[in-house]
């Protein structure tokens, strides 16, 4: 795929030159820490942060989400049918993603879409947006990205990798979206594939070799589930757990949601909001029992489904991009790197002869 | 304060070895510089991961909710302040307990160092007073004092008001403190400002409930939010519904509160809800002179009636 190199005195004319065509989102700093935002027309963004403090997952899949709106007032046309509430899937390109985040869509995109059920809200708004990555430079110490089967140079789920490389940036297209993209922001200094591609992959494996934390994963896929499951190292992990949603709600790969229904007077909306399995209320049946009703149980599932039924069922790795949020975020320091340790060398016949 | 961890062991060891308790809640070495993990000991072969630094802002009388075995608990200053709670509160019983008493010299926050440095922070080293924060290119020495969580600043009950032993003898208290600056501050503003004020503290709130969830008062079996039979509050992302949590929650806390400052650091958005009861333990003390978590023997004074109750605030 072509490579383009920008000058960096031109990266703002690119990204102005495609204010026509699509809405634009980045990292902005906003009290000490990244977020992603829309950006209004002046405003620009930040590249500077090592990661957003929120991953991107909120752009496609927001915390809250209006579905259908209705109306209870019976001089109203079309009073209790489900309206669908209105959306504005128009073009929209996502800068400075980091290549872990992008991943992590592909990973969402098994559960929102699939040969059976297509989520059209997640569906259409994924489809809609051009992903244009910032290859991470200089990975932070708490990312372990290349052992969850991502990297900082990942180019899966991006339609364009920018990599910096010091006084100028190379965009190299991955998919016909990102050429797309690219057309519309003006800059064409584009050069010899060849020689960009190995002046790419040189900083690659300057990056890569900064990953100072990795994790193992080999033996999950072989390892009985139900003796994981029952392992004794659980208690242990969930000892400190205070059962927030952090961990959840900044996790790029963490999809569920909860359905509710609003009303205001007569009117109201039929809205998802993003749930947690750390909280006691996902699992409770109307019959008031709780099938996850202890700490240990919630604390266990949230691993055991992203480090082994995820793993079981798609067959291809873990439901983590190794991005570190859950690590840097957790109020107590719960740890998925020392969890993943406990899990992956866990030997039923060592710990039952003990 | 560095220097404490070899007593905690001991102390744990011989609790252990013992039978005197069935566990030991303290704290074991976290994995990112500044944390440290809440974690509960069994054996006394285990006794070596505990650890002890100014990294230990969560308060473990979170952990003694309904319990059920004898336990040994290390507790500062706050932390104590929660156990006299909790046992009048009935959530823990004063002979389930032996309490291991850490005369505190304030914990370390994190937030403001990691603003202060620009870089990735490695490695923290705390020693004599100075805590020295290294990265790739940079290494700064900050005064503890300095870098203290905002409640640790201006806390005045260093020392646990509730020990069956100390690690070390009592530290001076601080005295001359200012507890309530910035309530003032808000109470000078206009209604309008205060207005844009909380709407502005609690616009990142992603309602992940680490707050409540890190605080030792919040054990309801459903918390009003979590209701759904009927439900009180909306769930989704209106700033309506995040303010009521909010507020609600600071008024749970009315005259139980000791400040020992778990929701802020618990925050993984960095807000300071913790101002919301500050308010109201400033306004207990004010009314009632009452001051949580000090003595086992007066109830907080919003869970009982006086004949003699000052009652000016609601002529």
């Amino acid at each position: 795929m072509k490579v383009i190199k920008i000058d960096k005195a031109k990266w703002n004319d690119g990204l102005e030159a495609l204010n026509g065509s699509y809405s634009l989102f980045g990292p902005v700093k906003q009290n000490e820490c990244y977020e992603f935002k829309k950006l209004d027309k002046d405003e620009q963004l930040d590249l500077s942060g090592l990661n957003t403090r929120m991953s991107a997952k909120g752009l496609i899949y927001p915390h809250t989400e209006a579905m259908f709106t209705y109306t209870l007032d019976e001089g109203e046309e079309n009073h209790h049918i489900m309206q669908p509430a209105d959306k504005d899937y128009s073009p929209r390109a996502v800068i400075g993603i980091r290549p872990c985040d992008a991943d992590a869509f592909l990973l969402v995109q098994r559960n929102f879409d699939t040969p059976d059920y297509k989520d059209p809200y997640w569906i259409q708004a994924y489809e809609a947006t051009t992903f244009v990555g910032l290859a991470c430079n200089n990975p932070c110490r708490s990312c372990f990205c290349t052992s969850a089967g991502s990297g900082p140079f990942h180019e899966a789920g991006l339609d364009v990798l920018v990599v910096d490389a010091g006084d100028y940036f190379l965009a190299k297209a991955i998919t016909e979206k990102g050429e797309a993209l690219l057309k519309v922001t003006g800059w064409d200094n584009e050069l010899d594939s060849d020689t960009a591609e190995k002046e790419i992959a040189a900083l690659k494996n300057d990056a890569e070799a900064k990953i100072s934390s990795t994790i193992l994963t080999d033996n999950l896929k072989e390892m009985p589930i139900t003796a994981v499951y029952d392992a004794p190292f659980w208690e242990d992990v969930a000892f400190a757990c205070i059962n927030c949603g952090t961990c959840t709600y900044v996790c790029p790969t963490c999809w569920c949601f909860d359905i509710q229904d609003e009303v205001h007077g007569t009117s109201g909306t039929r809205m998802r909001n993003w749930d947690s399995c750390m909280f006691p209320l996902f699992t409770l049946h109307g019959s008031g029992h709780n099938p996850r009703g202890e700490k240990v149980q919630r604390v266990r599932q949230r691993f055991m489904h992203k480090l082994k039924y995820y793993v079981d069922k798609y067959g291809d790795g873990i439901q983590c991009v190794g991005c570190g949020r859950c690590v840097r975020a957790c109020p107590v320091n719960i740890d998925i790197r020392k969890v993943c340790d406990l899990m992956n060398n866990y030997d039923e016949a060592t710990c039952a002869a003990q | 304060m560095v220097g404490y961890i070899d007593k905690i062991k001991e102390i744990s060891e011989r609790l252990l070895k013992d039978g005197k308790v069935d566990m030991v809640i303290g704290f074991r070495k976290g994995t990112m510089p500044m944390m440290n993990e809440p974690h509960r000991v069994k054996s006394a072969d285990d006794v070596k991961n505990l650890v002890w630094d100014s990294n230990c802002g969560i308060n473990l009388a979170n952990y003694l909710t309904d319990r059920k075995e004898k336990i040994g608990i290390v507790a500062k200053g706050c932390d104590s302040r929660n156990i006299v709670t909790h046992i009048i509160e009935n959530k823990i019983d004063r002979d389930q307990l032996y309490i291991i008493g850490v005369p505190c010299k304030g914990m370390i926050d994190s937030h403001k160092i990691t603003n202060a440095v620009s870089g990735e922070i490695v490695d923290v080293v705390e020693s004599n007073g100075e805590v020295t924060v290294k990265g790739d290119g940079f290494e700064e020495t900050f005064n503890k004092a300095d870098v203290l969580q905002k409640n640790c600043a201006v806390c005045i009950h260093r020392n646990p008001v509730i020990y069956d032993e100390l690690v070390t003898d009592l530290v001076e208290e601080q005295a001359d403190v200012d507890r309530y600056e910035d309530v003032r501050e808000i109470e000078a503003m206009s209604t309008e400002e205060k207005h844009n004020f909380f709407d502005d503290l609690l616009a990142p709130c992603i309602r992940c409930y680490a707050c409540r969830n890190a605080c030792p008062l919040c054990y309801c079996p459903t918390c009003f939010v979590d209701e759904s039979r009927p439900q009180w509050v909306g769930k989704g992302d209106d700033p309506v519904d995040i303010k009521t949590f909010h507020f609600l929650r600071a008024y749970h806390c009315a005259g139980r509160c000791t400040d020992c400052g778990s929701c802020e650091r618990a925050c993984p958005v960095g807000i300071n809800m913790r101002l919301l009861t500050k308010k109201l333990e400033m306004d207990c003390l004010n009314l009632y002179g009452w001051e949580a978590g000090l003595t086992l023997d007066n109830r907080p004074p919003l869970d009982t009636y006086k004949p003699d109750d000052p009652e000016e605030f609601i002529k």
